[in-house]
């Protein structure tokens, strides 16, 4: 009798103590923090692993896990894993104004707000919804600038002077087919297959993007200039068709390939092409990023880049963001990407002794006073993207002769249109 | 000696029932009272229950939801925040001044896609069939290696479309493998994906090689049906080789062909995943076809409004023609057994 009371007792005890040993275990639980992250290869993906495993070993109440994803899946994917009520806490944006509606606020849950307007204050406009002035939702991870590229090498062996500030698009066109004719180059030109690229330009020869009312309004005497531009570089062999054919509609596409090859003369891309030219042309030939070409109205490119943005408010993904956004963290990553800051005070130390790298980071850094106020509003707006694929994907078309300059320009506006209309009613 | 060996057995046998016969008994005490309740003649359904189950789920009611969807429009995914009932989304598919010029239709990139799948489809299928009996002719001979080419001839058919895709991407681009042989000749290089008029081209060469081993070996599963007899008779009355093949092996085959052209056709017109990586719809959009359309408008945006309605109502459309096929099938399957059964 006296064993199985024993016995009782023993098994009463263990109970008890499992039971709390669970119930301390699950209160203690890390909080889970997933961040939905793209790169531009190892360069990103390397030094933001190493910041994630240093934050989650200095903080054992939270377990950061960080998704790398291709591009296409940050474009194509979380918008619909956020429209279903799913989606991660964090994710690297680029889209920034088009998924605000899936914002989270973490004034609430950061260190010190005040900090993120000062530091990151005019891009903040870029995440929030029409009227909204205080709200914070992330942080301006790197800061872009568009703009082209020149393969140094083959000017030097061409006897072509690079062209200097204030030079236009059709002087750099002719410099460009002056070299690929003397240096036996089958591309003079090539463009990132991009709206957002095409604008910086546009905006040069004198496109508004909008009308008085601050609507958007696509098609007008700039966008036309530059767009025939293009079509008529395509035409006359200054740009390959076979880039911008390889893909159809709004898909991005990057002539890197070709431009790694020294196969092109000049590239119009943007300032995240820095750390990935430094890394795979090498010393292969002398590359550099030469200011803005010139039209009409301005010399500018487009602003860009990219933000870390919450799309769940609470005390952990506030930390993770105080600490990824800290200026000790910020400058370690900037200085190893090779890319130009979002942050407006910020000492970077770039972590290269690549000439043609440094020379592009003072280029682009010095771009940025110069970028048109069009461009900073266009880049702001919402609905930016709509403007963007409509311009390329008609473009595109025309370029390959399935309709005429004059067409694709009227389906430009009925496209914006049309997505503005779904998406908006009326 | 034998009397126990099977004593043993039994005994084992008898312990390995024990589980099931539990197991029987606990389905029994369950059924039974159903089977009292709605009768012996309505079991089967219960049977069929499961596998009714998974149906609905994962295809009744996507079809549905997918129907509703093409009847709201919007951009948000849930039902409950879509503008709801609508015909918008068929309204401006069909929206066109005439149908036989894709500029003047609103949605553009889905009549461009309708031609260029049916372009595809026609092409692809018809060359399909042909080679498809080519090969199966050529492989039902006695030749040396009969087996190994078979073989070869099956083995794309078990490729992923992405793999195919890429491959034939890394052999026909302008840098690829098959321009560095033609420039190895003197020849001049070739734009097969980046040309409008070659990348349709390549696009059915690459489908064909991909699927025509499957369909080679329903078309040789028919001719090794045809009685040798025929064949013997015929050589016996001096019948010419074209002769024999047009008025028994062809008259024969019809059934395997018939199956093939319907397989063909409903395959050709879902195609996406390999033309998608190849020459992913372009040059402009020349590779198109509908099932990109759907995709690209539904889900893959870039940013742009994600048009849920509109991708529904263009895989309506296409649901309708797909049915329209599989009846066909269906009906001619159905006629081949019915005349089976006369014979």
């Amino acid at each position: 009798m006296m064993n199985f009371k024993f016995i009782f007792k023993a098994i009463s005890v263990a109970l008890v103590t499992l039971s709390l040993t669970l119930i301390s275990a699950v209160s203690f639980a890390a909080t889970d923090v997933r961040i939905m992250w793209y790169g531009d290869g190892d360069k990103e993906n390397v030094p933001i692993a190493a910041q994630i495993d240093e934050f989650n070993a200095a903080n054992s109440d939270i377990n950061v896990i960080l998704d790398i994803v291709p591009y296409d899946a940050i474009m194509n994917t979380l918008p619909i894993q956020l429209a279903a009520g799913e989606g991660p806490d964090i994710a690297r944006v680029t889209d920034l104004g088009g998924l605000n509606k899936y914002y989270a606020d973490i004034t609430p849950y950061v260190a010190d707000p005040s900090y993120y307007e000062k530091s990151f204050g005019p891009f903040l406009n870029w995440y929030r919804k029409s009227g909204d002035t205080t709200s914070i939702h992330g942080f301006h991870s790197t800061m872009t600038v568009t703009g082209p590229y020149v393969n140094k090498t083959l000017f030097e062996q061409a006897g072509v002077d690079l062209l200097g500030p204030g030079a236009t698009w059709e002087e750099w066109a002719a410099a460009s087919i002056e070299v690929a004719n003397k240096t036996g180059t089958p591309i003079p030109m090539a463009w990132d297959r991009s709206g957002h690229r095409v604008s910086g330009p546009a905006i040069s020869m004198g496109a508004k993007y909008f009308d008085s009312n601050g609507d958007p309004k696509l098609v007008d005497d700039g966008l036309k200039a530059m767009t025939q531009m293009l079509y008529d570089w395509h035409q006359e062999g200054t740009m390959s068709k076979d880039l911008w054919g390889s893909v159809s509609g709004s898909k991005y596409h990057a002539p890197n390939d070709w431009w790694n090859a020294a196969e092109v003369v000049f590239m119009m891309s943007g300032s995240w092409q820095i750390g990935r030219f430094a890394n795979e042309v090498g010393d292969d030939f002398d590359w550099w990023a030469v200011p803005a070409p010139c039209g009409p109205a301005a010399c500018t490119g487009m602003p860009g880049g990219n933000a870390l943005l919450a799309f769940n408010a609470n005390p952990a993904v506030g930390k993770v963001m105080d600490y990824l956004s800290s200026k000790e963290q910020l400058s370690s990553f900037i200085g190893q990407v090779l890319a130009i800051p979002g942050h407006l005070d910020l000492q970077v130390d770039y972590q290269t002794d690549d000439p043609n790298a440094k020379h592009a980071l003072n280029t682009f850094a010095g771009a940025v006073p110069t970028i048109d106020q069009v461009a900073f509003d266009l880049q702001a707006h919402v609905d930016n993207r709509i403007m963007f694929n409509a311009i390329i994907s008609r473009l595109g078309q025309a370029i390959v002769g399935e309709m005429t300059m004059e067409e694709a320009w009227e389906r430009m506006d009925e496209d914006v249109e049309k997505q503005l209309k779904e998406k908006y009613g009326g | 000696m034998e009397n126990i060996r099977n004593q043993i057995k039994i005994f084992f046998l008898r312990i390995l029932n024990i589980p099931f016969a539990f197991l029987m008994h606990a389905i029994d005490l369950i059924m039974w009272p159903i089977q009292k309740i709605i009768g012996v003649r309505n079991m089967p359904y219960i049977f069929l229950l499961p596998n009714l189950i998974f149906f609905g789920l994962f295809v009744i009611i996507p079809l549905g939801a997918n129907f509703f969807f093409s009847l709201s429009s919007g951009d948000e995914l849930l039902f409950a925040e879509r503008e709801l009932p609508t015909t918008k989304q068929y309204d401006q598919l069909f929206d066109c001044e005439s149908y036989l010029n894709p500029n003047t239709c609103t949605e553009d990139f889905f009549w461009r896609g309708v031609y260029n799948t049916i372009f595809f489809v026609v092409f692809q299928v018809g060359l399909m069939i042909f080679f498809s009996v080519l090969t199966a002719v050529i492989l039902n001979k006695k030749i040396i290696g009969r087996g190994f080419f078979r073989s070869v001839f099956f083995f794309p058919v078990l490729l992923s479309p992405v793999v195919v895709g890429l491959i034939w991407q890394w052999i026909l681009l302008k840098n690829g493998a098959f321009n560095a042989i033609i420039e190895s000749y003197g020849g001049d290089k070739v734009s097969f994906l980046t040309d409008p008029s070659w990348a349709m081209a390549s696009v059915i060469f690459v489908s064909i090689w991909a699927h025509m081993g499957f369909y080679t070996l329903i078309v040789l599963a028919g001719l090794q049906a045809i009685p040798p007899n025929l064949y013997e008779a015929a050589e016996m009355d001096g019948t010419s080789r074209e002769r024999i093949f047009f008025r028994i092996t062809i008259p024969l085959l019809m059934p395997n062909l018939l199956v093939v052209f319907i397989l063909a056709s409903i395959k050709g017109v879902q195609t996406f995943d390999e033309i998608y990586v190849l020459t992913g719809g372009g040059p402009g959009t020349s590779t198109s076809l509908i099932v990109q359309y759907i995709f690209t408008t539904g889900f893959a945006s870039s940013g742009s409004v994600q048009n849920f309605g509109l991708a529904a109502a263009a895989s309506m459309v296409l649901g309708v023609v797909l049915l329209f096929l599989t009846l066909m099938q269906l009906y001619f399957s159905r006629n081949k057994e019915s005349k089976h059964q006369e014979i």
